[in-house]
């Protein structure tokens, strides 16, 4: 039952990395050390939020994706694009304009990932209706989020839909479309533009599901920079064709409110996760009101705040808040009866595991022991949560000594006393320093990174 | 192994009510324990947590945790209970949830602890307070 996941997206560049406090700091899910001068994070905990990516100073995080010449492996080759990736660019360019740079880059059809949304808008109330007891029903949407509840918040893996999120969607549509148009299977390459971390993940590890039917990811500020290249003079095609299904609800369904909205009795919309950590405690609790459904992600303004997106966020709602005024209301878009009930089949995911990383150990009377021994430890750590051990705080070094990840002497306050008590040569301090922060960290460098302010 | 903790409660102090019980559950998550049943626990022991804040001068939560059970002794200095059965009965049975919409202390809720507990017993003192223990069996 408890499917322990091992893949995430967000990857570490040694090179570029120098090790320091941020990332470790802003982590949700206090997953990041530091060892040898390098920031390490632990796959098991890591939910992709892309915190550590937004903190580092010297852009040392990178998000693995496909090569984008990979499409070239296929003769129809599609662009599956989360509407909001239309709202990084800057105003003058048009919708068109954008899918001409995009058909240049290869690509034979373009297609935004939400549509037909008014299939997914049901798939949705149905699930609810015959999950009366997901009260609240949580929003699937966020992977981030999914994966916070899953380690963090497991007795509310449950209230969690098991309905898939647009880019499926939009997958199962424009593969059902493509056949019955007489393209055979192996001959289509469905590549999503990503505008995180988290649902490179989802595509590449998804959650209660086998394989994702979608061929490739890739990443949007790489494809932000190679449209904002070729983009060029107006486009001769007309591209209304691929938006013939596209909605105002799902233009607005990645900002904030874009699906608490279809919850008229009571629903409620949380976004950025430490906005999130805190309903979910109060949820946990049954500290809530009766809420009927509850939308929550994991980035400021919902997908606007993407982190691969490098538009501002607010500028990017204001675009896509504009444009979605524009285009019909989803109910009213056409249909496609044919392909209705396969592509709503397919929507449906399985069940969705709780996970146990955060348990100290599966022995619950060992497990116990290990968190008197962590209190043992709090005594003796000075509280000043400097990180300088290469933990986050004090408390999380404390549970690292109990799983044996470190040691007393990784403290450098405890150091100093030891020091004063004659425990430990100055030499045995130096070298655990090192050891954690790199071999002649210390040393005077006047071209080190960091250290001024960069990144604020 | 017995984990054991000790909480100091603030009658009054309803921007802190639920921090002890927030602490037990991180605890409790640690160990391998059923979410359901951490669950109930953290929602009795606010409940009990938010009964001191709400109702007495000031109060201590004393916790226990074993391999197999959690121990939750929840003392205060305060009005006590006159009549712990009709407490228990009165009212908010099936109206927890409304009348925690409501705001703190509009009731017992003592129905909603015994419905989250395996083994409860309160005893009170009229004028000097009361002694709320739980019993949680993992
Ligand atoms: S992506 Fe989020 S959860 Fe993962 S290491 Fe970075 S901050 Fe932590
Ligand atoms: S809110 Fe959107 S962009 Fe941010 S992590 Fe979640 S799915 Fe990705």
């Amino acid at each position: 039952m408890f499917k322990e996941r091992k893949y995430h997206a967000l990857r570490v560049d040694p090179e570029k990395c120098f090790g320091c406090i941020h990332c470790m700091k802003v982590c949700p899910t206090e997953t990041i050390r530091v060892k040898d001068g390098l920031a390490v994070v632990n796959d098991l905990r890591c939910v992709d939020c892309g915190n550590c990516m937004r903190a580092c100073p010297v852009d040392a995080f990178y998000i693995i994706q496909d090569d984008i010449s990979r499409i070239q492996e296929f003769k129809y080759r599609v662009a599956l694009f989360p509407s909001v990736n239309i709202g990084q660019f800057p105003e003058k360019i048009s919708d068109d304009q954008i899918y001409g740079a995009i058909m240049k880059l290869g690509f034979t059809h373009v297609y935004e990932v939400e549509q037909p949304i008014q299939w997914l808008i049901e798939t949705i109330y149905e699930h609810k209706q015959q999950n009366p007891d997901k009260q609240p029903l949580i929003s699937s949407f966020c992977p981030a989020i999914v994966r916070l509840i899953q380690i963090k918040y497991p007795s509310l893996v449950d209230n969690i839909m098991n309905v898939k999120a647009p880019h499926d969607l939009a997958a199962s549509f424009i593969l059902e479309k493509l056949k019955q148009e007489g393209a055979r299977p192996e001959e289509i390459g469905l590549f999503y533009i990503a505008p995180c971390s988290a649902k490179i993940a989802a595509v590449k590890d998804p959650v209660g599901e086998q394989e994702s039917i979608i061929s490739g990811v890739i990443n949007m500020n790489e494809l932000y920079n190679r449209v904002m290249t070729v983009i060029a003079g107006h486009p001769r095609e007309e591209f209304e064709g691929y938006r013939d299904y596209l909605s105002r609800e799902g233009i607005l369904w990645p900002l904030t409110r874009g699906e608490a909205r279809l919850f008229k009795r009571r629903s409620m919309a949380v976004d950025g996760i430490h906005n999130v950590v805190r309903i979910l405690e109060k949820l946990e609790t049954e500290e809530l009101p009766d809420i009927d459904f509850l939308e929550l992600r994991s980035c400021d303004q919902g997908c606007a705040g993407g982190i691969l997106l490098s538009g501002n966020r607010f500028l990017t709602v204001e675009r896509l808040e504009r444009r979605a005024r524009r285009y019909p209301r989803a109910a009213e878009s056409p249909v496609r009866p044919e392909l209705r009930e396969k592509v709503k089949t397919s929507l449906i995911s399985g069940e969705i595991a709780p996970s146990r990383v955060f348990q100290l150990d599966p022995d619950r009377a060992k497990a116990l022991e290990k968190l008197a021994k962590v209190e043992r430890i709090i005594c003796q750590l000075p509280a000043i949560d400097c990180a300088a051990c290469g933990a986050p705080n004090c408390h999380a070094l404390a549970e690292d000594m109990v799983t044996g990840h470190a040691k007393m002497t990784d403290c450098i306050h405890l150091q100093h006393r030891y020091l004063k008590e004659g425990k430990m040569t100055i030499v045995r301090a130096f070298d655990n320093l090192e050891k954690i922060w790199g071999n002649g960290r210390f040393e005077a460098d006047c071209k080190k990174r960091g250290a001024r302010n960069e990144g604020f | 192994m017995v984990v054991e903790h000790t909480y100091h409660v603030k009658g009054g102090d309803f921007t802190h009510a639920g921090s002890a019980s927030s602490k037990v559950k991180k605890l409790l998550k640690q160990l391998d324990i059923d979410p359901k049943k951490i669950k109930n626990i953290v929602i009795a022991l606010y409940e009990a947590e938010v009964n001191i804040v709400a109702h007495a001068w000031e109060g201590e939560i004393w916790i226990a945790i074993s391999p197999e059970k959690i121990t939750m002794v929840l003392t205060d200095k305060g009005p006590g209970i006159p009549d712990i059965e009709q407490a228990m009965v009165e009212g908010f049975s099936t109206a927890s949830k409304e009348v925690r919409e409501m705001g703190f202390g509009a009731g017992m809720g003592l129905s909603n602890i015994r419905r989250n507990t395996d083994e409860l017993k309160i005893t009170s003192e009229v004028g000097t307070g009361t002694k709320v223990e739980m019993v949680n069996y993992f």
